[in-house]
This record gives structure tokens, C-alpha cells and sequence, in this order.
């Protein structure tokens, strides 16, 4: 490992521009005559659209149109869809409903816009739109997961009978794990619910689009974590514009954790906006709107069962589970509680019998997709909160029950499609329990138990598929793209070098750990690197960041164009000293032949291609390469957390007194980075658990639109984190790694109840612990 | 925001003339919670009147027992202040706990008081204290004061200059704070004078706004320490609910914050 | 309209606004200072905090026309020329930022409460720190890694 190479902390190359307040976000770029986009929200969870009048609207200051849905359909614009394909048990396609960027004839949730005003100010517009005079005729709603499959409930969709978008089912023959549940010793049941999250990345959406007359062609300033599939989707989908008229450019983007893959309304409306009003059109979200319109993450309804034999080896595990997708499919959305779920309830453990079945049902509420951990963390807790309670009812310790069950050979094929290539659990979890010193929990209990405290401790072992995604497997299971990535490796004349990714960095530091790659392979420092990004015109192609998919997928892309780049670049040192290309080593920045004192700098080899001079027979000038890699497995981090609690019996306040994380990424690049990854991971988990609850009323109502009701987790909400890593490479990708942007919101939750309703001695508490539910619990 | 026209009042006259010749005028001193509340387009005043840069409505007099808060005070003033802390250390760290470290920057005692939020900090301890709210008409008495949820005896035009109180033998106020907006949920001032006499007041629990707990009050006289207390019922029917604590754990946080007040005093 | 005039990083500025024109509106929009930035409606989430007059505000809670005549420091001034103020350089020395987009208004606070710290002759413990950074909302670190930033921030600084 050199200075910068892989696995050192190299300090981030892009804070300068970020602690110097000159990060370049989207809401920052301004354009010649813009104008302001103001969206018409509906305030009911249900209603038909019986008229708008917009007159009023349109004769106000500074506006310069009032668009609605009919005439954006008018325009030939598509609707939003999903892309990916999920098939009921019965065979039978999910039932999707259209989602218009505007609404046509119905609104489905309060938020849903049915129209738009273009002004010359933000408050010009936002008071035209408050002009706008939308006639609704008010229809019952529905917002509970459960209830929404009730006959008679309120039908949000038509072509969804029953709101049912579908019934679908994974693993062993749920006859098969029925009997091993029936011929077990011991069988824990639970009913989980998984509270609604809001995601709050604290820079809000934003668009800023323009349509460019003269060249008949689009350019979209957008806050997102892929902008080639915001192109793809908003040209061959939306209709938008044709994918070579249009350049979509992510630049700074203020945190994403999901909901900043998809594409929404807003970007769509703005861009057709710019073109019917003739003006560049911006829009940025208010919170309350971030709240409303942003896909939520989560909203499961769940009941588990499993089975142990006498010697508390598990038997069977059979999960049923509604899932709570909101008014529309947005783009992943029906991905997240199959694929990215039900596979993953088979935790680290050997099972041999396991049945999942999902259905997914359409309320009146904001649309569901992916958020940090996109059903992983959903599975964890369901998993780790049942072993923990399986281990309280059968009287064992929790860690024992867990390791008495761990998977420990490999590759491991689960009932559940994945196959786990490699892994050690029983490292993280001896590690977590060390670090915890789990020996000595009774004594500090005890001591709390003095000062009129209840202390608590839970597990969670999780372990998670990412590095999303083999491109031809999810092809197989109803994905609408590939999931492979995309990089270019030009090294200039000089012999810096620039990379081309579709990987977008919004937090993640990609500027500094791609460039480590380079600093490893050629030994030149990370200054000497450019990692460029985020623009569709730059970077040829790209599926972007999420799914912990930039170091196994977008990184191993950059190691196989680095791998082009050096066999020309030692092949035309090898011609230049006359030497076996099998001698040449590159290293420090020097090109060298082994055994000799023979050597050239790299930029002298770097310029040699370029003039052209003298190059080997046949080889075109040049130093630049491109490669696409398709992973051919999913990555499966995994690891061990310990949560220990303090709660107040008096106001039922938890205090997160301690929390250990033992983590197994692969190879890590830059162990800083890693680090940063886990503690805001674990922080999310922390606030899904004690503090985050995105809640309507019966009527469609999002109480929580604020942050005067929705609670996030702040700096006194958290403890500092004891974490540690333990590396098993992953086999799959020529780096080892795994990933590790999600684990931390995977790990933590079930961590931390298991923790409270030890503490409690009372295991019927639901998400978000609050004050109020856990002080209930104790005084129930 | 909608358009509004700003003025600054140099002084308490100049205030009340601007906002007599303005057709839905408002105070504005800090601007802490009218300016969020404009921005989300909750309140549309013609005019707001600007009453930071009033000298005679700054500052802190602490004489003997007696202490005047003026009413363009921030927080943080009240907080750090040395005189008021010898006197009435209480009301230095009420103070220390509003908002955060920015909004006491800005935030003033007169505006807390003016806008009467239910879940403002400021009123208890001003019906605990008993103080006297000072206006440029008149002084009213905090009993007389507070009048439900956001709003006050203040006249239309009246200003609030300055607030004053006799420092209490012992006093303290204890939190508890919403999980989500950090307000009190529950926030109870304790303050025992010199005859023997208690009073309590008690902010963010209460459905009709700022309260002095009778029972409390009667249990702390004759008997000061938080043990005192157990024996005294804090009627749920009088309590808020809502999704973040019903009544009667509203109630319950009541009688904790209570008892931890009386501890913190001493 | 109403005309406000400030020192704004040490440079005397001067624009014509109209009265409901925020802080935060006035930096970023008229005088192009984008590092101020806007996360919330409600006041909470510190994104928005500048100095004024050497105290933290929330920059998105005040009317420009209130802070006419006073001087304002946002995060674009707080370097030295190239030389990093402590609480920058500490930033990036312990990773105490992802997506940036909090940074500035921690940044700024995080100097705000080192400042009074020093002034009263307090030290800065970790329950201090987490406690003082109530108003700032952060997604992306955990904030772990920014009270580490602030410890040593504050060592450097005493």
C-alpha cells in the first residue's frame, strides 16, 4: 500500500470546495431569464378533478403559464413508471397504476400536484399557485397497509382489485416449512410493523431545466444519484426528449439515501415547462414539500413464525408480509419488498426452510421506494427481532442461539435465490461482543438499577445483498435495465489522469477513494487525478449510486479500464527500452524494467503514446481506455452490532449509552471513509428506532410534515460509535470488496429495540420507541 | 412569504404610531417564530414594526431582589447574565434551553411572551414568578396575562418593554423536550419565596396553554421537596394529545418535571 | 422595496430588496455567496447559519432588512485567504462531512459555540457539543465524526 493507495485514510479531495461554502449544489446555478416553477398541490388524499380554473392564477404578476395535467398529457408526455417487473404466484403481471407527472383526472395523496405555475419569482409563483382554483370532488382514502385489503376499502387504483398490486412468494414450499413448524419444539410468533420513513437528505430536490430553441435540445440541473438513468427514463419513458437532446447533469447533490434515484414529477414538469413557456425553469423543494412528495421508505406490516428443534437449531421460518407501496409505483418500488427483501430473511443463518410472501397494496399515501437499505433493513428486523425473542423464550443467550445457527460454510445457497460466496460471522460477532464486553453487562446493569435506570442490551446480526446488481440474474427476476457500471481511464500526455464514471458521488467521497485506485496502481499521487461525473454529456454511460453498488460495481468498472490502460501503457514502455513487456514494472510514478537500472517516467511513457513517434507495430496512439463490468454475483457484507440502553422508567427517555459495530466489507479503500459510511448509517438505524415516524390520519393527512413533528436524530440523540472491521474478501470482484453505505441503517435497528424491551423486561414495543410508547410499555 | 412593508422603531412611541397607521400590522423583535410562521405563509401582516433597535426596551436591572428584564432581551443575554444569575439562577438556565444556540441569539423575552406559544418556556416561569408584564400602557400581572393558546390581555398596539419580578428564595424550571421540534412537551418552573409561599407554573402540557398547578402549589408549601408531590394528581383532562404523548403521559411528565424542579432547586 | 446596506466578509455591500427578502435569500440570490445554505421551513435544521455581528443566527430566519447596518460573516469569509480557519482545516482532518451540504452552517455554529466556550472560559466537553449543535441537522455523518472535528477545532483554537 503506498501513501494513497488502497486502505489508506487519505483525507477527502473534495471537502476544500464543500468547508470554503463553494460546493456547487442545484439550487446554486442560476441561467440568463429564469423562471420559477410553483406546483399545485392537492390538499385531499383522494379526489376527482372536476375543473381548474386558472384564470385568476394566470393574470397575476410575473406569470407566465399554468400548466396542468391535461395539456402535459396533451403534450405527449408518458407516465411515470416502474421499472421493474414483479408477477404474482398466480402468474399474473403487478397491477400498475398510471402516475401523470400532472394529474389528469384523480389525486391520490395529499402532495400529488395537478398543476404547475411558471413565474418570474419563487414568490410570484407560489402565490399564483395559491390562485389556482382546482375543483375537487372529494373521494374516501385509505392509508393503512392492512386495512387497504379489507373488502370495501377505498380502491386508489382501478386496474388494482382490492388495491392489490400483487401477491408474490419466495423459497421452500410454504406446505414444506407449514410442517416444520408444526414438528418443531418451539415456535416463536410475532406480528412486526416497520414504521414509515422520511428520507430528509437535507439539501431538497431541485430541478432547474432549459429548453435550448437553437439547438432544439434540453439540459437538466437535477438532484440525483444517477442522472444517465434520469435521461434514460425521461426520454424513452416520458417522452420528454430524445436521450441525445437532452443533458442531464448531477453536480453537488446534499445526500441522497434513495430518494434521489428516482425520477419524479418535478423534473419531468419543469423540463416540458421550459419548452411550452419558452424560459429556463427552476424549481426547489420547501421541506414541507420534501416531505409530502418525496418517495418515503418502509411501511411494512408483518407476521413471522419460527421454528426450533431441541438442540435450538432452527427449523423453519415463514414470513408474511404486507407492503405498503403509496399511491403510485415509483421506479423501484416494487423491486424493494421482493428482491431486496424477501431474500435476505434467511439473515446468516442455515435454513433450511424458508417461505416469504409479499403483497404490495396501494394507499393514499406518498409512494414507497427505496430508502438506506431498501429492504434489507426491513428483513434484519424481521430476522433479528425474532431470534432475539426466540432466544428470551427458549431461555438461551441471544449471541448463543445466533451462533448456533450461523452459516459457516461457503458458498452457501439459501431457499431464497441468493448463494452467500463468502463471509465469517462468527468473527464480527466475537469481535461486536468484545468490544461491548457483553461479560460485563450484568454488573452494569446492576449499576444502573442503582441510579434508577434500566438497562438494556440486543443483538443484530444482518447480513445484506448489494453491490446491485448482475445485470443478466435481475434481467431474470423483472428488472427493466442492467446493473452493471460504466468507467473511462484517459491518462493525458502529461500523465495525469483522468476517470470517467457513472457512479455519483453525493457524500460518499468517490473524488478521493476512485482516485486511491489510481494512486495504487501507478503509484502517482491522487492530485494527479480527476474523477469526473454526473453530467451525461461527460460520461458516456452509467447506472449511478445506490444499493452500496459504487466500490464492488462502479470501482471494479475503473480496475478493468485500468487494466486496458497499463497493458498499453507496458507495452509501449517495453518497446521504448527494449525490454520483455513481462519485466516492466510500474511503481512511484516510474515505468521500469526489473533487474536493470533501465527506467522512464510515467508521463514520459504517457507522452510517447500521444506523439506517436515511436510506438509498436500496429498500436494506435493514445492512453485511453473504457470499460463496462456486469458483476456476476450480489456482495454480501454482513456483521454483528450491540446496543446498549439506559431508559428513564420515569418519562421512558432511552439513551443510547453504547454501540458497537462489527463489520465485514471485503477489502476496504479508504477505512475513513468506511467509517463515516457506518456512523451515519447507524444513525438513521438510531432514528428509525427511537425517533422517525412519517404518519398520516385516517384521512390522508401527513401529520408528520415538518421538522416540528418529524423527529430526526440529532448530535445529543446519539452516542460515538466503537467500530471495527473484520475483511473476508468477496470472490466475485476483482477488488474483494462489498460495500458499505447501507449497513449501518441494516444492522442497527433491531439492535436497538432488543436493547429497550430488555431493558423494559416488556418485548411488545413497535417503532419509533418514543418516550411515550416506551414509558406506555412500562406503565401498561 | 407575501410582501410586507418593514419598518424600525428607533422608539416605543415611534412603534406605536408605525403600527397605528399600518392596516394589519405586527411586532417583530426577534423574528424567531413570525418569520417561519410568514415563510410558510401562515401569517400575511401588512407591516411588520422592528423593535431590536429600541434602547429603552434592552437591557437587565437587577436591584436588591428585583429583577428587569427589558422586553428586546434575547435569550442568550438572559442566559449569560451574571446580575440575574446571583439572584434568580433559574431563569439563566430556562433561558439557556430555548431554541438553540442561533434562535437565543435573536429570540427575545418580549416576543416568547407576546406570542404566548403553548409551548413556550418563557411563560411558566412568569406565572411561577408572578412577574409583572410591563407594556407602554399599563402593567399587567402574568396571572392576568396569559390568556389560552397564543393569546394574551395585550391590547391591539400594545407593546410589551419590559418584564419584572422579586428573585424567589429557590427556583428552577425543568424540560422536557418535544422529541421532534425541541419545545416543551412538558416544562414546569418551580419558585419558593421568602414567606414560605410556591407557586408553579407549567407550559407545553396544558390544551388551554400556561398553567399554575393549585395542588402542586399547596403540596410544595407545606411540604418543600419532590417528595411532596406524589401524593398530588395532575388532571389528565387538562392535557394536549397528539402523536407524540397522549394526556396522560403528558400528565405523568408533569409531576416528573415538576418533582425534578423542585430537586434542581434545591 | 427597501435598500440595505452591510459589511458582508469584510466587503461593505449595498442592495435594493424588497422588505420580505430573507438573509439567506439576500446572500445567495444578490450577492451570489451560495455556501449559505436553505434545508427547512421551520428554523431547525442550521443549514442556514452566518455570523451577524459575531454571533450565529439562522440566516433563513431573518429579514434582510432587519440586519441592515451590521456586519455578516458567512462561510465564504471565514478563511484567511487561503489559510483555513481551524474549524475548516479540522472538518476535513476528521472527515466530518459527506455531502457538504450541512457543513457550512455547522461550520459556522461549530465556531459560534468555540468562541463562547473560550469567552466564558468553559471547556468544551462531548455532552457540550452535541448539546450546542441542537440546531443543526445532519444526515450523512452521524455527527460522530463532526464532534470530533469541533474537539480538536477547540484544542487548536484555545
Amino acid at each position: 500500500m503506498g501513501m494513497e493507495g488502497i486502505g489508506a485514510r487519505v483525507k477527502r479531495k473534495e471537502d476544500q470546495r464543500f468547508i470554503t461554502g463553494k460546493g456547487r449544489y442545484t439550487d446554486d446555478f442560476k441561467m440568463a431569464g429564469m423562471h420559477f416553477a410553483a406546483f399545485v398541490r392537492s390538499p385531499h388524499a383522494h379526489a376527482r378533478i372536476k375543473g381548474i380554473d386558472k384564470s385568476a392564477a394566470e393574470a397575476m404578476p410575473g406569470v407566465v403559464g399554468v400548466l396542468d395535467g391535461k395539456q402535459l398529457t396533451g403534450d405527449g408526455i408518458g407516465n411515470i413508471i416502474c421499472g421493474w417487473m414483479i408477477h404474482s404466484k398466480d402468474g399474473s403481471p403487478m397491477n400498475m397504476g398510471a402516475w401523470s407527472a400532472l394529474a389528469t383526472e384523480y389525486v391520490r395523496y395529499v402532495g400529488d400536484a395537478a398543476a404547475v405555475v411558471i413565474a418570474d419569482t419563487e414568490e410570484n409563483a407560489r402565490a399564483a399557485a395559491g390562485a389556482v382554483d382546482v375543483d375537487y370532488e372529494v373521494l374516501p382514502a385509505i392509508v393503512d397497509p392492512a386495512a387497504t385489503l379489507n373488502a370495501g376499502a377505498p380502491q386508489v387504483h382501478d386496474n388494482a382489485p382490492g388495491n392489490l398490486i400483487y401477491d408474490w412468494e419466495v423459497g421452500t414450499d410454504v406446505k414444506t416449512v407449514d410442517e416444520a413448524l408444526a414438528n418443531s419444539v418451539h415456535v416463536t410468533e410475532m406480528e412486526i410493523r416497520n414504521n414509515r420513513l422520511i428520507p430528509n437528505a437535507i439539501e431538497p430536490r431541485a430541478a432547474l431545466a432549459n429548453y435550448d430553441m437553437a439547438d432544439d435540445h434540453f439540459t437538466l440541473y437535477t438532484t440525483s444519484q444517477n442522472p444517465h438513468v434520469a435521461r434514460l427514463v425521461l426520454s424513452a419513458f416520458y417522452q420528454v426528449a430524445p436521450e441525445h437532446k437532452l443533458r442531464v447533469i448531477a453536480p453537488d447533490v446534499g445526500g441522497g439515501f434513495g430518494s434521489k434515484i428516482f425520477i419524479y414529477p418535478e423534473e419531468i414538469v419543469c423540463l416540458w415547462a421550459s419548452k411550452r413557456t419558452g424560459v429556463p425553469v427552476k424549481w426547489t423543494a420547501e421541506r414541507t414539500e420534501s416531505f409530502l412528495a418525496d418517495a418515503h421508505g418502509r411501511d411494512h406490516v408483518t407476521k413471522a413464525w419460527i421454528g426450533f428443534d431441541a438442540d435450538n437449531k432452527i427449523t423453519g421460518f415463514k414470513i408474511d408480509t404486507i407492503a405498503n407501496l403509496g399511491a403510485y409505483m415509483s421506479l423501484f418500488s416494487s423491486s424493494v419488498p421482493t428482491y431486496l427483501y424477501a431474500i435476505l430473511m434467511s439473515g446468516q443463518y442455515d435454513i433450511a426452510n424458508v417461505h416469504c410472501n409479499v403483497r404490495a397494496v396501494y394507499t393514499n399515501t406518498a409512494p414507497v421506494d427505496a430508502y438506506r437499505g431498501a429492504g434489507r433493513p426491513e428483513a434484519t428486523y424481521v430476522v433479528e427481532r425474532i431470534m432475539e425473542t426466540a432466544a428470551r423464550e427458549l431461555g438461551v443467550d441471544p449471541a448463543e442461539l445466533r451462533r448456533k445457527n450461523f452459516v459457516r460454510s461457503f458458498p452457501h445457497q439459501t431457499p431464497l435465490i441468493l448463494c452467500y460466496d463468502a463471509g465469517d460471522y462468527d468473527a464480527t460477532l466475537d469481535a461486536a461482543l468484545k468490544a461491548a464486553d457483553y461479560a460485563g453487562f450484568p454488573a452494569r446493569r446492576a449499576e444502573a438499577e442503582k441510579r434508577g435506570k434500566k438497562r438494556g442490551i440486543g443483538l443484530s446480526c444482518y447480513i445484506e445483498a448489494c453491490g446491485l446488481a448482475p445485470s443478466a440474474a435481475v434481467g431474470s427476476l423483472g428488472a427493466g435495465v442492467g446493473l452493471w457500471e460504466s468507467a473511462e481511464v484517459r491518462v493525458n500526455p502529461v500523465g495525469t489522469v483522468e476517470v470517467l464514471t457513472g457512479a455519483h458521488s453525493h457524500g460518499q467521497g468517490h473524488e478521493t477513494t476512485f482516485s486511491q485506485l489510481i494512486a495504487e496502481r501507478f503509484g502517482l499521487p491522487t492530485d494527479n487525478v480527476s474523477i469526473v461525473h454526473g453530467d451525461t454529456d461527460k460520461v458516456q454511460f452509467g447506472m449511478g449510486t445506490y444499493g452500496s453498488r459504487s466500490g464492488a460495481v462502479g470501482m471494479s468498472a475503473v480496475v478493468k479500464a485500468l487494466d486496458k490502460v497499463e497493458g498499453k501503457a507496458r507495452k509501449i514502455a517495453a518497446h521504448l527500452m527494449e525490454a520483455d513487456e513481462a519485466d516492466i514494472v510500474i511503481e512511484n510514478g516510474e515505468v521500469k524494467v526489473a533487474g536493470t537500472d533501465k527506467k522512464l517516467g510515467w508521463h514520459e511513457v504517457c507522452l510517447a503514446a500521444y506523439t506517436a513517434h515511436n510506438l509498436p507495430e500496429g498500436m494506435e496512439p493514445g492512453l485511453k481506455e473504457t470499460s463496462f463490468y456486469d458483476p456476476t454475483n450480489f456482495t454480501f457484507p454482513a456483521g454483528s452490532y450491540v446496543c446498549e440502553v439506559e431508559v428513564d422508567p420515569e418519562t421512558g427517555v432511552t439513551e443510547v449509552v453504547q454501540f458497537v459495530a462489527a463489520d465485514d466489507f471485503g477489502r476496504i479503500i479508504n477505512p475513513m471513509i468506511v467509517e463515516g459510511q457506518v456512523h451515519g448509517g447507524v444513525t438513521q438505524g438510531i432514528g428509525q428506532a427511537l425517533l422517525e415516524h412519517g404518519i398520516y390520519t385516517e384521512d390522508g393527512q401527513l401529520v408528520t410534515a415538518s421538522y416540528m413533528d418529524y423527529a430526526m436524530p440529532r448530535a445529543d440523540n446519539v452516542p460515538s460509535y466503537k467500530l471495527s472491521t473484520h475483511e473476508t474478501l468477496c470472490p466475485s470482484n476483482p477488488l474483494g470488496v462489498k460495500g458499505c453505505g447501507e449497513a449501518g441503517a441494516i444492522g442497527s435497528p433491531p439492535a436497538v429495540i432488543n436493547a429497550i424491551t430488555d431493558a423494559i423486561g416488556n418485548n411488545n414495543l413497535s417503532m419509533p420507541a418514543t418516550p411515550a410508547r416506551v414509558w406506555a410499555a412500562m406503565n401498561g | 412569504m407575501y410582501d410586507v412593508n418593514y419598518h424600525r422603531a428607533s422608539s416605543v412611541e415611534e412603534a406605536a404610531s408605525l403600527m397605528s397607521r399600518a392596516e394589519d400590522g405586527k411586532f417583530v423583535a426577534g423574528g424567531q417564530t413570525l418569520i417561519p410562521t410568514m415563510k410558510q405563509r401562515l401569517a400575511a401582516p401588512s407591516d411588520l414594526i422592528d423593535l431590536r433597535h429600541i434602547a429603552s426596551m434592552k437591557g437587565i436591572r437587577v436591584e436588591g431582589g428585583k429583577v428587569t428584564i427589558g422586553a428586546a432581551t434575547t435569550h442568550a443575554e438572559v442566559a449569560g447574565s451574571a446580575d440575574i444569575a446571583r439572584v434568580c439562577p433559574g431563569i439563566c438556565s430556562l433561558a439557556s434551553h430555548i431554541g438553540d444556540p442561533a434562535v437565543r441569539h435573536m429570540g427575545t423575552i418580549g416576543g416568547s411572551i407576546a406570542n404566548n406559544d403553548p409551548a413556550a418556556d418563557y411563560p411558566a416561569a412568569m406565572m411561577a414568578l408572578g412577574a409583572d408584564i410591563v407594556t407602554n400602557k399599563r402593567t399587567i400581572a402574568a396571572d392576568d396575562f396569559f390568556a389560552g393558546l397564543f393569546e394574551t390581555a395585550l391590547e391591539d398596539g400594545e407593546i410589551i418593554t419590559s418584564v419584572s419580578f422579586s428573585a424567589p428564595v429557590k427556583c428552577a424550571y425543568a424540560k422536557f423536550a418535544n422529541p421532534a421540534s425541541r419545545y416543551a412537551m412538558a416544562g414546569v418552573f418551580v419558585a419558593r419565596f421568602d414567606d414560605g409561599s410556591v407557586r408553579v407554573g407549567v407550559t407545553g402540557a396544558g390544551s388551554d396553554g400556561v398553567f399554575r398547578h393549585k395542588g402542586m402549589e399547596d403540596a410544595l408549601t407545606s411540604d418543600w421537596n419532590a417528595g411532596a408531590l406524589d401524593g398530588v394528581s395532575v388532571d389528565e383532562g387538562m392535557m394536549l394529545s397528539d402523536i407524540h404523548g397522549d394526556a396522560a403521559y403528558r400528565a405523568n411528565l408533569v409531576k416528573v418535571m415538576a418533582k425534578r424542579a423542585v430537586a434542581a432547586a434545591g | 422595496m427597501t435598500t440595505v446596506n452591510m459589511t458582508v466578509n469584510g466587503r461593505k455591500v449595498s442592495g435594493e430588496v424588497s422588505d420580505r427578502t430573507l438573509l439567506s435569500q439576500f446572500l445567495r440570490e444578490n450577492l451570489n455567496l451560495t455556501g449559505t445554505h436553505v434545508g427547512c421551513d421551520t428554523s431547525q435544521c442550521g443549514a442556514c447559519v452566518v455570523h451577524v455581528d459575531g454571533k450565529a443566527i439562522k440566516s433563513c430566519t431573518t429579514l434582510a432588512a432587519q440586519m441592515d447596518g451590521t456586519s455578516v460573516t458567512t462561510i465564504e469569509g471565514l478563511a484567511n485567504g487561503a489559510d483555513l480557519h481551524p474549524v475548516q482545516a479540522a472538518f476535513r482532518e476528521h472527515h466530518g462531512l459527506q455531502c457538504g451540504f450541512c457543513t457550512p452552517g455547522m461550520i459556522m455554529t461549530a465556531v459560534d459555540m468555540i468562541e463562547r466556550a473560550k469567552a466564558s472560559g468553559r471547556k468544551l466537553d462531548e455532552k457540550t457539543i452535541r448539546a450546542e449543535l441542537e440546531g443543526n441537522i445532519c444526515r450523512c455523518t452521524g455527527y460522530h465524526n463532526i464532534v470530533r472535528a469541533i474537539e480538536a477545532a477547540a484544542a487548536a483554537m484555545a
